[in-house]
Formats: C-alpha cells, sequence, structure tokens
C-alpha cells in the first residue's frame, strides 16, 4: 500500500523551493505571536486558548493541509508529470495511500509542532493546554490532509477551494452559523482537545463519539474516492 | 511479439469528436503516427497508453485491455509529448526514480541512462537540460524496463538535427531489436525517414495505412504549385514551359510573381536553377505555394 519512491518523490516536491518557505512562514508566525503575547501579557490560560484555538487550529492548521495536501498530488496533475507514476505497474490506490502519509506528515510537522512550541511559551502546558491543541492539530492534519488530497485530484483550482474552505467555512461560517460548526474538521478535533485538557477551557460543539466517527469516516472515504479518481484520470493532450 | 489493436475506437469530448472510429494494427517495427496538428494524434495517443478510454470501441494489447489495467505497464514505455518531469530531480534521479517504480533497481536506470547517451549530464537537475536532453532523458525513463511497446507522441519536436538523427537511430534501432514502436508527428519527412508503416490521421479519421513509399507516391503523384519571382519573370516563364516536367505558367501581376505548376517534382527542382542560371536569371523567391501540410493531406484524402 506505501511506496518508498513515490513517497520520496512527493517529499522533494512538496519541501522543495517556494513551497516551504510558504509552509514555513505560517508556523514562524506563531511561534512570534506566541512569544510577543508572553512578553506582553505573561502566562494567561484563556489568553492561549485565544491563540492556540483562534490562529493556531482555525487558520493555521487548515492553510497548512491545503498547502501539503493538494501541493501532494495537484501540481502533477496540472503539468502533466504524473505520467510518469500512472504509466507504472503500481496500483493507484497505492500512489494517493503514499501521498496521503507524505500529505499527513507534513501537516502534523509543520502545524503540530509549532502549536506545541507555541502552547509551551505560552503558558508552559498549564492546564495541559499546549498538549491538547497540539494532539487537535495532529488529529486535524489526518482529516484536512485527506481532504485537501482528494480536491487535488478534482479540481484544476484545489488550492482556491481549499482556502475557501479553510478560511470561510471553517473560520467564518464556524463562528456564525452553528450548523456549520458540526461539519467542521476544526469542532472535531477541537473535541478530542477537549477530552485531553478537561475542564471548560477548550471546548467543542460536537460530542466526542461524533467527532471521531465523522473524523474517520471522512478519512477513510475522502481517500477512496480520490484513488477512484486517479484511476479513471485522463490525460487529454495539448491539442 | 508484441502488437496493439484499436477495435472501432472513437473518443469525444462533448460535442467535438477528436477520434472516430478507427481499427487499426500495430506491429513489432517502427510505425509512423502521421497527421496535421489538431488531428487527433494525442488523444489516439493517450488512449493507447491508457491514459484516456475511449468512448466507444477497445484498444488492446496482445488480448489484454490497455485502460484501467496497471500491470499492462510492465510492457509498455510511454514517452509523453509535455516537457514536464520533476524539474527538481537530476537526470539520474529520474530514471532511477522510474527503474524504482517498475521494481528494478539503480543498474537497470543506468543502463538506460547508456542507451541514450546522457551519462555525461545524469548529476544536472533537469531543469538545466535543453529540449533535446529532456527528450533523451523521458526516452530513458520509458526504456528502462525494457518494453516490448514503445509510444512517443511528437519526440522530435524542438530537438535540432543531430538530437533527431540521435533519436532516430535509436528508435529504428528499437524497431531492428523486434520492439513495437509507434510514433506520432506532423512532419512528413521525419516519418518518412524512420517509418516503415505509416497510419495517417486527419480530423480524428483513419485517412490511410501502410507503407510510406505507396503513401508518398499518392502525395507526390499530384502537381506541385510553386511561387516564384526572379529579375526576369517572363524569360524564366519561357524557359521553364519548354520543359514537360511543367504544365502551367501564370504571370501574377498584383503579386509581382510566377505561379508556377510542376507535374514532375524531382525534375522541376533540379530543372528551375539550372534553367535561371543558363538565362542569366536571378531567382529572388522561390516558395511551394501548397505544400502546407493540411494541403497534402487534404490531397490525400481526396485520393
Amino acid at each position: 500500500m506505501y511506496d518508498p519512491t513515490v513517497a520520496r518523490l512527493t517529499y522533494r516536491a512538496l519541501l522543495g523551493r517556494r513551497r516551504a518557505l510558504i509552509l514555513g512562514a505560517l508556523p514562524l508566525l506563531l511561534v512570534v505571536i506566541a512569544v510577543a503575547v508572553r512578553g506582553l501579557t505573561g502566562a494567561d490560560d484563556q489568553t492561549a486558548v485565544n491563540v492556540l484555538g483562534g490562529f493556531a487550529l482555525a487558520t493555521m492548521v487548515p492553510i497548512i493541509g491545503v498547502i501539503a495536501g493538494t501541493g501532494a498530488i495537484g501540481p502533477e496533475i496540472d503539468d502533466g508529470s504524473v505520467v510518469y507514476l500512472l504509466s507504472k505497474p503500481v496500483k493507484r490506490p497505492t500512489i494517493i495511500f503514499t501521498k496521503l502519509i507524505v500529505a499527513i506528515g507534513v501537516t502534523m510537522a509543520f502545524s503540530a509542532v509549532p502549536t506545541l512550541i507555541a502552547g509551551l511559551i505560552l503558558n508552559g502546558n498549564g492546564q495541559q493546554i499546549a498538549v491538547a491543541y497540539t494532539v487537535a492539530a495532529l488529529v486535524a492534519s489526518i482529516a484536512y490532509a485527506a481532504l485537501f488530497l482528494l480536491l487535488g485530484t478534482v479540481s484544476r483550482h484545489a488550492v482556491v477551494f481549499g482556502l475557501v474552505y479553510a478560511l470561510v467555512w471553517e473560520a467564518l461560517f464556524g463562528s456564525l452559523v452553528a450548523g456549520a460548526r458540526t461539519l467542521s474538521v476544526q469542532q472535531w478535533s477541537l473535541a478530542v482537545a477537549h477530552k485531553v485538557a478537561g475542564g471548560d477551557l477548550v471546548t467543542s460543539d460536537v460530542g466526542l463519539t461524533t467527532a471521531t466517527v465523522l473524523l474517520v469516516a471522512v478519512t477513510v472515504l475522502a481517500t477512496w474516492y480520490a484513488g477512484q479518481r486517479l484511476r479513471s484520470l485522463t490525460l487529454a493532450g495539448e491539442e | 511479439m508484441t502488437t496493439l489493436s484499436l477495435d472501432h475506437v472513437s473518443r469525444w469530448f462533448g460535442n467535438v469528436v477528436a477520434v472516430n472510429d478507427i481499427t487499426m494494427t500495430i506491429g513489432p517495427g517502427v510505425t509512423g503516427l502521421l497527421g496535421p496538428n489538431g488531428a487527433g494524434k494525442s488523444t489516439l495517443i493517450n488512449m493507447m497508453g491508457g491514459f484516456l478510454a475511449p468512448s466507444t470501441g477497445t484498444v488492446t494489447l496482445d488480448g489484454q485491455p490497455v485502460w484501467r489495467n496497471e500491470e499492462i505497464y510492465k510492457h509498455i514505455g510511454i514517452v509523453p509529448e509535455r516537457e514536464a518531469m520533476y524539474d527538481f530531480l537530476t537526470g539520474r534521479e529520474f530514471v532511477v526514480a522510474n527503474a524504482e517504480l517498475h521494481g528494478l533497481d539503480a543498474r537497470a536506470a543506468q543502463r538506460a541512462l547508456a542507451t541514450v547517451e546522457m551519462e555525461y549530464a545524469q548529476d544536472r537537475k533537469i531543469a538545466t537540460y535543453s529540449k533535446g536532453m529532456r527528450q533523451r532523458v523521458k526516452m530513458a525513463s520509458a526504456l528502462v524496463h525494457d518494453p516490448s511497446l514503445l509510444l512517443l507522441d511528437e519526440p522530435f519536436n524542438g530537438m535540432d538535427p543531430r538530437q533527431r538523427m540521435q533519436l532516430m537511430e535509436l528508435l529504428r534501432r528499437m524497431g531492428d531489436e523486434g520492439r513495437t514502436v509507434l510514433f506520432s508527428s506532423h512532419i512528413l519527412e521525419e516519418v518518412e525517414q524512420l517509418a516503415w508503416h505509416i497510419e495517417v490521421i486527419v480530423a480524428g479519421r483513419h485517412a490511410a495505412s501502410g507503407d510510406f513509399r505507396r503513401i508518398r507516391r499518392l502525395m507526390t503523384d499530384r502537381p506541385h504549385r510553386y511561387l516564384v519571382r526572379s529579375s526576369d519573370d517572363r524569360a524564366l516563364a519561357a524557359a521553364l514551359i519548354a520543359d514537360p516536367s511543367t504544365s502551367g505558367i501564370e504571370v501574377d501581376h498584383a503579386e509581382g510573381a510566377l505561379r508556377v505548376q510542376a507535374v514532375d517534382f524531382a525534375r522541376f527542382t533540379a530543372l528551375l536553377p539550372r534553367v535561371a542560371k543558363a538565362h542569366g536569371i536571378r531567382l529572388l523567391t522561390v516558395s511551394p505555394s501548397d505544400e502546407s501540410l493540411e494541403s497534402v493531406f487534404s490531397y490525400l484524402v481526396a485520393a
């Protein structure tokens, strides 16, 4: 199910050149914000929740997910170089699964690790807040990577659609419309974070069971469908 | 022996019919797929390579379906027309990756790189390669698993004459070894130099099939038209019409040129400069006025 060569090609494409800079920018910004906030207000649990929930989990994780998820396959389909993977006796679902693992790894590295660092800076993991949000970022990384990898196989404008989902649906719509919050990767991961942190500082609109079921379902379905998309991917010529 | 068979294959995109009911069999040796730009050659090659499902009909390789059959790629090597190919890798890394995807090791990659004579630049990034070098590395990636069928989409595009000759030699060798090699081109001379067998596609239809000499004769037996400007058009006209290779001449006042119709292509092209020199006439322009590929093909379709 996992092909090391596909993985290597995907890693090098994702972490090469400009994309690595973009991937690194947001985590850096998060750490800078954490240092500034800590310096200005001192250690405060509610502030830590605001920064980690408002910026790290609501904005940074989905954007990293969009870049890593769509970037793991979208550019190859766009420029046609995916033909070198497709013209091999390698099962298409294997290609998708491998790319998913890479996208998850990259999303986790660039979102969960800085979330933990920022959390430790903000309040030194008081009330388990840093760890709770880190777990949430890890969980969200899996679902986002699967969703945006699928998007990369479906649309040539995957990055745009991904950002619209991440910013408009998750960040804006989700805070205004209650129903939207139930269908939000962010809320599902917060449900897991709530379980880790305990108490009332970290809250979610969704119960843990529902959240877990939805996370697993979305990840599995998105990955399966992306495999199907790749099986029937047609490379129209330049004519 | 590897045979690629297309049985009543059509492909349409919305209302546009790109490939229209084509039946052909491609056997060992070098076959040229010839047609003007937009004729449906790439669509056809994409279907042959399993990257596009036929709307109707079937494409099979020795009886095995090509579409949605990953195992078939053990036998097929593909050289796509598009340029993109993991530019951030070196040539060697790229070919090694292709070998690994076939379950082979770096030795297979090294052999393929040697076959296309790219060892000297194998450690440079692909991004720094010229068009011809890219083409050769693509070729190495297609040969790495020693396939019995090789599909190449416009492989000579953008290559300089020396690179073109090298690639032709390589393809000829592949054909001699008994592989089934199919390449597409919109340039008649390319196909003529290389292919033993030609399939002609015009506007999505299978226009002709067979030995290139027969097809070439169909194309050359028709009258050729030339536009000629010289230092003395009328004297040149008088001298040319005296020879049986010229069947008609018109003095085009608006263009300030002669429109010459020649029946014997080879004889006329030898005659013209000789006649001009003998009469002390300078040739200013000699251009074939209907040699555009489309007119050649429309002639062929009418034949």
